[in-house]
């Protein structure tokens, strides 16, 4: 059979792709395109600007299509169809019989008939080449302006901001932005944002003519007002490209569009037409999704299978200039079929609209502007027709009160292919199933079965999570113990440590747990202890019972050497402590980097050489930065009022109070801050433990945000609250993180963890609702005056001191294993298997 | 036929020098050994110093515990776990570690090595 293919776009490209799968080399396929490159991603035609070249943007290149024995002629257009004997004529005068007849000819820009529209500067945004000329007049353009503000119109409206264009304006026939998609209400949010952005909107605008001479110089409109401008693309919408059907006496809609059956059949059953031009129940659907579906169909139909047509959700989620704006189901509902709950937060410019049936039981659809995270939630349930909550609008809102907030509550809603782990490429789904299928239920047995958590080992609390979550759902009862010797949560541990006063490790193992104890249970109790006792954590007995890096008070690196971090609180640091660093380096021959944390990092220390460093780093003023330890890393600043015009508070002043206070406090996992001094938040205090940020009247405190592999911005726990009373919060919320959280976990999994959220902690910090906060800031005064610098104490040690050397039977030599690369004039360790 | 292996015992440090539940790195002319001091049974342990997993001589750095009875030490790398009885990984079965005799005599630590 051979099948011609009229149209080398994304549907057209879509079609060849999805039959060559299906049967390859049964048929032979010839395509004609009539652009000069083969089909291409117009969607992302915006990229264009931002550096993708058009091979980049490519479906597939010309090579694909003779490797599969297609016959692709570009530069082409179909001039003729003669349907009688199945023939087609070329515009070059090719002639090409036919058994099949795909139409996959698309639309074009519709250009409404105003007097002007032939001049220079005035462009349509449709192909590469539209986008090329835009590029090479935008050059000399200082204004532009848009006409439709629509999907396409808004998509050209910032790839004329992409040009350089800054002076852009939208113009609207209709009274909304994106009058098909999103209503009134939808439309005005997304216009704020989109003019906070820098475009002007007008609605309700009619243009009537352009003006200028050769070249556009402005516009005139129907309400007699003017507008200068030295550029316009028009994107008012799209027209099907049905002349050749029609010329070829195949049925088309009264307002154009090649008419189709659910087969995709047009009145001719050997002829079909496929994406945009194709008019399937008096629609047109012009997003690339359904176009897909279409072809799929028709590919379906020719190769023996059975599918059909039956129009498509046109739900859409995409950001438009940097504002997610989605819409789905039925977006509009009359009064007389359905009721909608609407959330409109014109402060942060959101805006959120579901439609409900008026027995409330089903989600009928919706629009989302500047915050579409639940699209993909709600477009399921409104598919499949979940039965709805009793109370709708938590969908929406979130759940208040926190109530509904269950356990693992974020590893739950995860898909199944989300990677965990991403050191061997383990899926949510695989992990699931080793505790389904596999019986995997502890997380030494998912890492043998299915070696998830076997890399760098950052994704273990996760597995666990995913371990306890799926274990519940299949209704096993689940202890949240620490390991085989301890029977008791951390929280537990923690509350029978502090009871009994028990002081070392082996006394904690003796009470309260049984066997040796192993590598999962002595670092919990191990920063137990020290979270409890403030003791030096390398006293005797509790030493071997801390994790390597706590051990030898540095980060152990690829090589077996070390790192080495001092505290520079705040990232503040003179000119004389740089040169300090930098002469040590130099001296023990280390690679010096910038770190995240606003410090410096000196890697490749031998083992023997760390006590030396020490003593150097300390005569000169620095302390430990507890870089190896479970605890405070670093309070990032912004530079603050001292220096910065817009900053309101010093931040870099607080920033070092607040690092100096909670130097060296044992927690379940690491904690990190920063301080910024005004909204523009410099210092990222919102990716932080805690994080403050300067406001006109004082602080506001935000807790419990991430960067890592499961990033969250911390949230609002006080506002505009003074130093003091900041103080006071950051010492009770620690506290509490310190006492109940799991080990190795850090703020913000706590956070999701617990029942009732960011409300039931922000009662416990700020309204003392469990009334620890007199008892935790009183244990945190001790914390504060008991502190000292572990390396201090460990150089003035020799007992300690000695246990810094490789061999013990020969203390002065060190690891001849130990071997560096060279890289950028400084070393690196040497690359292992 | 019985092989015979021939074992040398060298003196390595002092029970002293090893940190209570914990190990110690010993040089046998350019091998490394870990030696562990598990005072909690009242054993000591001797093993090779590399992790097969990447390696590193580090697993005299590492913490030392048991699984269902069973002596181990803990890489600090990546945690891979073996049993300081047998040296087979408790963690997968991909790698297992040499292990070394180790004998106390009025306070000093001995070793055994193969000639």
């Amino acid at each position: 059979m051979k099948i011609v293919v009229i149209g080398n776009g994304m549907v057209g490209y879509k079609f060849c792709e999805k039959l060559v799968a299906k049967q390859s080399n049964q048929h032979k396929i010839v395509v004609f395109g009539e652009e000069i490159r083969p089909a291409y991603d117009r969607v992302h035609l915006s990229e264009f600007f931002a550096g993708k070249s058009a091979d980049d943007l490519l479906m597939a290149t010309a090579d694909w299509y003779s490797e599969n024995n297609i016959q692709l002629l570009l530069s082409d257009p179909i001039i003729h169809i003669d349907r009688a004997n199945k023939k087609i004529t070329s515009h070059h005068g090719l002639v090409e019989d036919y058994d099949i007849l795909v139409l996959a000819t698309g639309s074009a820009a519709f250009v409404p008939p105003i007097p002007g529209v032939e001049k220079q500067g005035v462009f349509i945004y449709r192909t590469i080449e539209d986008l090329e000329l835009m590029t090479a007049y935008a050059k000399k353009a200082k204004t532009g302006a848009v006409i439709g503000g629509g999907l396409l119109g808004l998509e050209a409206a910032k790839a004329m901001l992409d040009l350089g264009i800054v002076d852009t304006q939208v113009i609207e026939f209709a009274p909304r932005l994106m009058p098909r998609q999103i209503d009134d209400a939808g439309s005005k949010i997304l216009q704020h944002k989109l003019e906070s952005l820098g475009l002007t909107i007008h609605t309700n605008k009619n243009t009537s003519a352009i003006l200028g001479d050769d070249r556009i110089t402005g516009m005139q409109f129907t309400d007699d007002t003017q507008i200068d401008v030295d550029m316009l693309v028009i994107s008012a919408g799209i027209k099907p490209r049905d002349e050749l059907a029609k010329q070829a006496g195949l049925a088309v809609g009264p307002r154009g569009g090649i008419m189709v059956n659910e087969q995709l059949q047009t009145s001719d059953e050997n002829i079909y037409a496929i994406g945009e031009c194709a008019l399937y129940n008096n629609m047109i659907y012009g997003l690339v999704a359904p176009g897909y579906e279409m072809a799929d169909v028709v590919v379906a139909k020719l190769t023996g299978g059975e599918k059909t047509f039956t129009g498509f959700d046109m739900s859409t989620k995409l950001k438009l200039i940097g504002v997610d704006v989605a819409s789905f189901g039925n977006p509009f509902v009359a009064s007389n079929e359905g009721r909608a709950i609407v959330l409109e937060d014109t402060h942060k410019g959101i805006y959120k609209r579901i439609n409900i049936s008026n027995d409330g039981k089903e989600l009928l659809g919706g629009i989302l502007i500047g915050d579409a995270d639940a699209y993909n939630m709600l477009l399921q349930t409104c598919k499949s027709k979940v039965v709805l909550p009793p109370n709708p609008e938590d969908i929406i809102l979130g759940s208040r009160g926190g109530s509904e907030a269950s356990e693992g509550a974020g590893v739950a809603s995860l898909p199944d292919d989300a990677l965990i782990c991403s050191c061997e490429a383990i899926t949510k789904g695989m992990i699931c199933s080793s505790v389904t299928d596999a019986a995997c239920e502890t997380v030494d047995a998912i890492k043998k079965c299915t070696k998830a958590g076997t890399g760098c080992g950052g994704c273990v609390p996760m597995i666990k999570d995913l371990m306890v979550h799926t274990m519940k759902t299949q209704g096993k009862y689940v202890r949240n113990v620490l390991c085989e010797h301890f029977d008791y949560s951390r929280q537990e541990l923690f509350d029978l440590v502090k009871l009994k006063e028990l002081k070392t490790y082996d006394e904690v193992l003796n009470e309260l747990g049984k066997g040796d104890g192993c590598e999962l249970c002595k670092p919990p109790v191990a920063s137990i202890l020290a979270s409890l006792w403030n003791e030096l954590i390398l006293a005797k007995g509790n030493d071997t019972a801390q994790d390597s890096n706590d051990r030898f008070l540095a980060n152990i690196q690829k090589g077996g050497t070390y790192s080495v971090v001092p505290r520079i609180p705040g990232g503040e640091i003179t000119p004389d402590k740089l040169i300090v660093i930098g002469s040590v380096a130099k001296k023990y021959n280390l690679y010096t980097k910038i770190t995240g944390g606003q410090r410096i990092d000196l890697f490749g220390a031998h083992l023997t050489d760390l006590p030396n460093i020490w003593q150097e780093l300390i005569d000169a003023g620095f302390e430990s930065g507890h870089a190896y330890g479970k605890s405070l890393r670093t309070v990032k600043s912004c530079v603050g009022s001292t220096w910065c015009r817009f900053g309101l508070h010093d931040s870099v002043s607080f920033a070092i109070e607040i690092e100096e206070r909670y130097r060296g406090l044992r927690s379940p996992h690491k904690l990190k801050s920063g301080v910024s001094g005004c909204i523009r938040e410099c210092a990222e205090a919102k990716s932080k433990d805690f994080g403050i940020i300067a406001t006109e009247k004082g602080w506001n405190l935000f807790v419990c945000g991430n960067g890592g592999s499961k990033p969250q911005h911390a949230l609002l726990l006080a506002s505009d609250i003074d130093s003091e009373t900041c103080i006071k919060y950051i010492d009770r919320f620690l506290m509490f993180y310190v006492k109940t959280a799991d080990p190795l976990t850090r703020t913000a999994t706590w956070l999701n963890k617990m029942e009732g959220g960011i409300d039931y902690l922000r009662n416990v910090v700020v309204n003392d609702s469990l009334g620890m906060a007199a008892q935790w800031e009183t244990e945190m005064k001790l914390h504060v005056a008991t502190y000292e610098c572990e390396w201090k104490a460990a150089i003035e040690t020799p007992e300690i001191r000695k246990r810094f050397s490789h061999f013990v039977n020969a203390p002065e030599e060190k690891d001849p294993t130990v071997k560096f690369d060279e890289m950028r004039e400084m070393k690196k360790a040497k690359e292992w298997k | 036929m019985t092989v015979e292996k021939i074992l040398t015992w060298f003196y390595a440090c002092k029970t002293t020098d090893v940190p209570e539940n914990g190990g110690v790195c010993v040089k046998y002319n350019d091998e490394q050994i870990a030696l562990f001091h598990f005072t909690r049974r009242n054993e000591w342990y001797a093993t090779q110093n590399e992790c097969p997993h990447r390696q590193q001589m580090a697993l005299s750095r590492g913490m030392i515990g048991s699984q269902n009875g069973e002596p181990k030490v803990a890489c600090p790398f990546h945690k891979r776990t073996f049993s300081l009885i047998t040296g087979e990984c408790l963690s997968d079965d991909e790698c297992s570690i040499k292990t070394y005799e180790v004998k106390i005599e009025d306070g000093n630590v001995f070793i055994a090595v193969e000639e």
